[in-house]
């Protein structure tokens, strides 16, 4: 065991893992993230605490992750490159590490300019620090974990016992150099991998079928990322706009079918449309199960994380494993 | 080179207003190759500035002058003698940023202001358009990378792209930026040299950068050769 993480528990005893999401508040209300963990208790085996993201100031992953800890959840820290430079990640690792967190996630982080893709100011006038990149992370929690060594080369005597994580894009462009940048990341010393969401899960099995030929599942835990569909804008919003993700014509072709058969009752169409997404999400899951390679599934409720219990149960994920003893 | 923009006049005017005095002096370098303070544009920024005094009944007088380039002291000199000997009061540089440096320096108690605004390193794609291709960074890297800066023309300056947010060639960023790191592949596939990006680039040492405070060059073989030549002269003048 490289941490003793629940999560690193449940995919070494070779449990099909589920983690899910928790976003932090724009505030200080630390009540907001106990009341979505109370909800989310007990349906995924470890919960992503994002950092940040699209580049909008929350709650510290940090903190929330202590938060959410509080109600017995155990959390996945993200951490992205765009805010520290390596002095302030290592200091903030070596403290969360000390808080009891044993997952760190790393990523690049959406560009400062993204201010929650316009919907929301953000700060796009911020200075960024990219001092290193998503896969340099990799290597120096690698480093603090494995040699005991700082990336400047200092000792660090009592090591971090982390479960690293990465993020993979299958479905991003360039496409045909997505296996050789999870490779990459492998070789950086990835533990686990959490994939961007995914809806084309033809494609993202000739990804998959790659990246077993280049033997990459067998030494790095690959959860495919699901993000939950809630009506039909949301998946043209996702197909048009987000980088690396692609909605079959059919799923749009569903979701739209639902919102018709509602008629002129506009709250019956949304009724439908939510229930067809969690159809649909079911039906995603069960796919990234059978397909080669993949131990787990990332699923992703953005604003509607009441639903992910349901979702899990509905896919025959329940109970989840008993929790380790440490978590 | 090194490419500008000319500010806006309403903001240069609001600079030298209270001035009597004031010589606008471009740059026959970078400068001039973009277009932005060389001959030409000191002669358009000297009019409009003389229009706008008139016009609000300012007494101002605006002079004229281009120099070869305002970062080396020999074609400073010159600027730095009308200075004195036509009594100007105030100086709007139409270099870039490091002119206007290297005259500030220089100048005494005359002040100097910047008539452009300094943007990058960078190439002229079409007539009317530069990118920015370098960053300065101070320990090239480009023979990892096909010769494509990751440092400059990826927004996050990652070294082991490309992130998640590349789509069909342009960054996350904007649907006009393009993908620095798509960029790289696309080329490294063309070298047929994609496989050496298997490497993972480890972190960097930011030293060599702004990051690792203001930098200097210093050639010693060209300070001997100078101090050489100093001799010399001495000794033939005894
Ligand atoms: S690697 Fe550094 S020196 Fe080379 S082009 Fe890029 S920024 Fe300029
Ligand atoms: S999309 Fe390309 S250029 Fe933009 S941040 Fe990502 S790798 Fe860099």
């Amino acid at each position: 065991m490289k941490s003793g993480s629940n999560l690193e528990r449940v995919l070494e005893a070779g449990h099909f893992a589920v983690t899910a999401e928790i976003g932090p508040p724009m505030d200080c209300n630390g009540e907001v993230v106990l009341e979505k963990a109370r909800l989310l208790k007990g349906c995924a085996d470890a919960f992503n605490i994002t950092d940040c993201q699209t580049a909008v100031v929350r709650m510290s992953s940090i903190a929330s992750a202590v938060l959410v800890m509080r109600e017995g959840l155990e959390p996945v820290m993200q951490m992205t490159c765009r805010d520290r430079n390596r002095i302030a990640i290592q200091a903030d690792i070596l403290g969360a590490a000390a808080l009891g967190i044993s997952n760190c996630l790393c990523i690049a982080g959406d560009h400062q300019s993204f201010g929650a893709a316009g919907r929301l100011k953000g700060h796009p006038g911020a200075k960024n620090v990219y001092d290193v990149d998503s896969i340099q992370l990799v290597s120096i929690l690698k480093g603090l974990r494995d040699d005991g060594r700082q990336q400047g080369g200092d000792e660090v005597e009592m090591r971090p016992p982390l479960f690293i994580g990465a993020v993979w894009t299958p479905l991003g462009d360039p496409i045909d150099f997505r296996p050789f940048r999870l490779a990459k990341k492998v070789e950086a010393g990835t533990d686990f991998i959490q994939t961007q969401g995914i809806y084309d899960m033809e494609l993202f099995r000739q990804q998959m079928k790659i990246v077993r030929e280049m033997g990459l599942h067998e030494r790095v835990a690959i959860l495919a990322g699901i993000i939950v569909p809630k009506n039909l804008g949301m998946l043209r919003y996702m197909n048009s706009s987000v980088a690396g993700v692609t909605v079959p014509e059919e799923l749009m072709g569903r979701m739209a079918a639902a919102r018709k058969a509602a008629g002129e009752d506009k709250a019956q169409a949304r009724r439908n449309q939510e229930e067809e997404g969690i159809r649909i999400t079911v039906e995603l899951i069960e796919q990234a199960r059978e397909t080669e390679g993949v131990r787990g599934v990332h699923v992703q409720a953005i604003e509607w994380e009441q639903k992910v219990p349901e979702i899990v149960e509905r896919a025959g994920l329940m109970p989840r494993p008993a929790p380790s003893p440490a978590a | 080179m090194i490419v500008a923009e000319r500010k806006p006049l309403e903001e240069i005017r609001g600079f030298i207003e209270g001035f009597e005095r004031v010589l606008v002096v471009g740059c026959g370098g970078c400068a001039t190759v973009c277009l932005a303070g060389g001959e030409a544009e000191v002669k358009i920024v000297g009019s409009a500035l003389r229009i706008a005094a008139r016009k609000e009944g300012r007494r101002q007088e605006v002079l004229e002058d281009c120099v070869t380039r305002q970062c080396e002291p020999e074609f400073v000199e010159q600027i730095l003698a009308r200075v004195k000997e036509e009594g100007v009061t105030a100086l709007l540089s139409l270099a870039c940023g490091v002119g206007v440096n290297f005259l500030a320096e220089r100048l005494g108690d005359i002040p100097v202001f910047p008539g452009l605004n300094t943007k990058f390193f960078g190439a002229t794609e079409e007539l009317g358009v530069w990118v920015e291709m370098c960053a300065g960074c101070g320990n090239c890297m480009l023979h990892l990378t096909g010769g494509i800066c990751p440092v400059a023309r990826c927004s996050k300056s990652l070294l082991n792209g490309p992130c998640g947010g590349s789509t069909d060639g342009k960054c996350e960023i904007s649907p006009d930026v393009d993908c620095g790191w798509a960029l790289i592949v696309e080329r490294m596939k063309r070298l047929g040299t994609l496989d050496e990006l298997a490497e993972i680039t480890p972190a960097r040492d930011w030293s060599s950068s702004p990051h690792g405070g203001p930098r200097r060059v210093v050639r010693e073989d060209l300070r001997e050769l100078a101090a050489e030549a100093e001799e010399k002269s001495v000794a033939a003048s005894r």
